[in-house]
């Protein structure tokens, strides 16, 4: 089915030095403390820290190629990255511009637009978003009309759509359905910010009034090449998921050794210590789960969508059981603002239905087996 | 260097192969050719019949017998176990004695551990060996013991001292099982097989010098042969065994298949206890169920968990190759292959409808269907609950505290069934 005998299931040395260093960077830079402060702030990410990300380890520019000023990796950095990024829970644009932003017009612009938006990307001067949604579901109909490069219509769940600079407006248009390059500052466009459970993971509501665009390359198999951008996003989410899971995992048995009720440790009891068990198995093969899809795209297997479905689904189920675990033995504590947990709780909330529920891709899987090419 | 080593050994044993190997001579003469040889067990000591070869060599040579379809020494059932418990613990007569015919197959073995009243507690055993005279009489009741019924002898455990704390009470021996103070009787399971037999020991005899290692240190005997076999189950769950079962012309391949024929018996339904993931789609599109949005939400989950749980197998040895530490992956296999196991049994349950009320020839794919829903409940159970697998999970991989125990004292005070 694919080219099994080429897969490593392990990291390179360099690899490995990406992550301690990444993992540093975060712990250094971004403690909970610090994620606190800046979910409190208006535009809910440290735009200081962020061009450090840029200008120290080019992190937005992790995925861009170089040609056009990025850092010209693939998959299982990108991979890497977000299991650190998740884990930290940094509150950053890097999902909605590094990722959806820069794959976006690296798969569908042409070389002038390539050119001329990359680079501010990959420098982090530019946030860039993709606006595809506009009701709840994942898939759910495009109603966003383009008329002569205008564009008119409501998008919402827009990532990080408040802070972004470069917005990609999914849009019909005569030629059916096409990618629309617009600059926030547009004259008719209006946006608001939407309160999330998860304050570290902004959303914005996008409203269009003949705003001018430009459409990003030609007509040709625009919806292939979002659906690209979009296994793109599944692996990459799979990889936050997986990362988020295991910290709050390495969190939650640090404080079971600690606790001690009925004078003794509550890690010694065989009720939590099966839990921790069932739960270690579940963040594991989130962590193969993620790091296949993204070793499937760095190959390109033909199966890689397939095992991006499949890790997005896998993931975020472990991600909400992690969280929910998390603060059921956290007890009492655990409820608590004031407790870290909470934290990761609501990004695991947010990361079961972003980028489609378990359910759609559960079903999207079965979807590639029967006539994709999985099959 | 190490490359150059490995090309002068495969010359080696390529050499030696096309001097001796001749699919027409009978099994056993082969194998005491090759059991003297040295290049049976080429990882195995010089002084017992091996060559004292790193792994990575012996592998080398594995694959030499494999290009030419050599058959090798006798590897499969318990008599392997025994084999390798022998060599770290038993003397230098047991070794004469025992570890030849184990390698030829003139042997074969059965391991008398669990008993009714102690499974995942194998340390509580209560089958006592007493001294008369000059040899051992052992009574008591053994349980769940593979091939006991053709088994030319037993790895046993026996408790010697009833003062001690449990696990220093009990000793191991080799025991004779053609004898008349042993009675086998098969163990008739929920799926209808028989694989296991009760061993009922009434006045059995066990000589002196079949104790192995010292009196009371039989648990640390038993720790060993429980290693090995959990290596050894944890490598045919992951698939590294790799039994190829080419068919061969020749004597001794159909030797070998009779022999085969026989120690794998017990071993048929061991694919349907496992879930058979891999009859899950094309039963769904036979059946026409995969249009069933139900049906392929438990399918997609269930292909989830198979796959990742392969993969996490594979990061685990991974690690091994580039000799890091296989970490938390490596000891979660059992545990993930239950989870596996019971949600492909579920999803073959809701494919197959009324289907699934039928076994035997009524029931889909020549009953495999039917023997997938009644042997499932066997993995979680097997080779250590998955309780127990927690327990280890728990506190050898996340460092959890022990929970404390009641059984410390004298094992006499212990109680128990």
């Amino acid at each position: 089915m694919t080219a099994e005998h080429t897969f490593a299931f392990s990291f390179t040395e360099a690899q490995q030095q990406f992550r301690d260093y990444l993992r540093r960077f975060l712990e250094d830079h971004s403690p909970p403390r610090r994620v606190r402060a800046v979910m409190a702030t208006d535009t809910g990410y440290d735009r200081a820290l962020w061009q450090r990300l840029a200008d120290e380890l080019s992190l937005p520019a992790l995925c861009i190629s170089e040609q056009h000023g990025g850092a010209g990796f693939g998959a299982i950095e990108l991979g890497i990255a977000m299991e650190e990024l998740g884990r930290a829970l940094l509150p950053a644009p890097f999902l909605a511009s590094a990722v959806l932003g820069a794959r976006t017009v690296a798969l569908l612009g042409n070389d002038t637009q390539r050119a001329e938006l990359l680079p501010g990307i990959a420098q982090g001067t530019t946030i860039a978003t993709l606006a595809w949604m506009e009701s709840p579901a994942h898939d759910g109909p495009v109603r966003c009309r383009a008329e002569n490069g205008r564009l008119s219509g409501r998008k919402a769940y827009v990532l990080d759509g408040m802070s972004a600079d470069l917005l990609l407006i999914v849009a019909q248009d005569s030629q059916g359905q096409g990618v629309y390059a617009v600059r926030a500052d547009t004259p008719g466009l209006e946006r608001r910010s939407q309160q999330t459970i998860d304050q570290t993971r902004r959303l914005a509501e996008i409203q269009l009034s003949n705003v001018a665009g430009e459409r990003l390359g030609t007509v040709d198999a625009v919806d292939h090449a979002l659906q690209s951008v979009m296994t793109f996003a599944y692996t990459a989410l799979a990889s936050e998921s997986a990362g988020g899971a295991t910290r709050l995992f390495e969190d939650t048995l640090s404080y079971l050794q600690l606790r001690h009720q009925f004078g003794r440790s509550i890690a010694s009891f065989q009720a939590i210590k099966h839990r921790m068990a069932d739960l270690l198995l579940e963040v594991e093969l989130a962590q193969s789960a993620a790091r296949y899809a993204a070793e499937s795209l760095a190959l390109g297997a033909r199966d890689a969508a397939f095992n991006a479905h499949l890790a997005k689904a896998g993931t975020s189920d472990a991600y909400a059981l992690a969280a929910r675990e998390s603060v059921q033995l956290h007890g009492g504590i655990g409820f608590t603002w004031e407790h870290d947990t909470q934290l990761w709780f609501k990004r695991a909330k947010g990361s079961e239905v972003l980028l489609g529920d378990s359910s759609w891709h559960r079903a999207r899987m079965i979807s590639e087996l029967t006539e994709g090419a999985a099959a | 260097m190490t490359q150059a080593r490995e090309a002068t050994v495969r010359a080696e044993v390529r050499a030696w192969l096309a001097q001796n190997w001749n699919p027409d001579r009978s099994l056993l003469e082969w194998r005491s050719l090759l059991v003297d040889s040295g290049w049976g067990m080429p990882d195995w000591p010089e002084a017992w019949f091996g060559r004292g070869y790193p792994l990575r060599l012996a592998h080398a040579v594995e694959d030499e017998f494999a290009r030419i379809g050599a058959v090798g020494v006798a590897k499969a059932g318990i008599r392997l176990l025994a084999g390798l418990t022998l060599l770290e613990h038993g003397s230098d007569d047991q070794k004469s004695t025992f570890l030849r015919p184990i390698l030829t197959g003139e042997h074969t073995w059965c391991q008398l551990f669990s008993e009714p009243g102690s499974g995942s507690d194998l340390a509580g055993a209560t089958t006592r060996a007493t001294r008369h005279g000059d040899h051992w009489v052992v009574n008591g009741q053994k349980v769940w013991t593979t091939s006991a019924n053709h088994a030319d002898w037993g790895l046993l455990v026996a408790r010697t001292d009833w003062d001690a704390p449990k696990h220093q009470g009990l000793s191991y021996f080799l025991i004779d099982m053609h004898q008349p103070g042993v009675t086998v009787k098969p163990l008739r399971q929920m799926n209808h097989h028989a694989s296991f037999n009760e061993v009922f020991l009434t006045d059995a005899v066990v000589q002196p010098e079949h104790q192995v290692g010292p009196l009371g240190g039989g648990w640390q005997v038993a720790m060993t042969t429980l290693g090995h076999e959990r290596r050894r189950a944890d490598g045919m769950r992951s698939g590294a065994a790799n039994h190829s079962q080419v068919n061969r012309a020749g004597r001794i391949h159909e030797e070998e298949r009779q022999e085969n024929e026989t120690l794998m018996a017990p071993y048929t339904w061991y694919p349907q206890r496992a879930g058979r993931t891999d009859l899950a789609l094309p039963r769904a599109r036979e059946t026409g169920r995969i249009d069933d949005p139900v049906v392929q939400q438990a399918l997609a989950r269930l292909l989830t968990l198979s796959r990742a749980a392969e993969w996490t197998a594979r990061r685990a040895r991974a690690a091994l190759a580039q000799g890091q530490p296989p970490g938390p992956a490596g000891s979660l296999g059992k545990l993930a292959a239950s989870q596996v196991a019971r949600a492909a049994a579920d999803v073959h349950t809701l494919i197959s409808g009324a289907d699934a009320l039928l076994m035997g020839e009524d029931s889909p794919r020549e009953g495999i269907i039917g023997e997938i829903l009644m042997s499932v409940p066997a993995v979680s159970i097997a080779g250590g609950t998955d309780e127990i697998q927690r327990n280890i999970i728990a506190e050898r991989v996340l460092q959890m505290p022990k929970e404390p125990r009641f059984d410390d004292g004298p094992f006499k005070d212990v109680p128990k069934n």
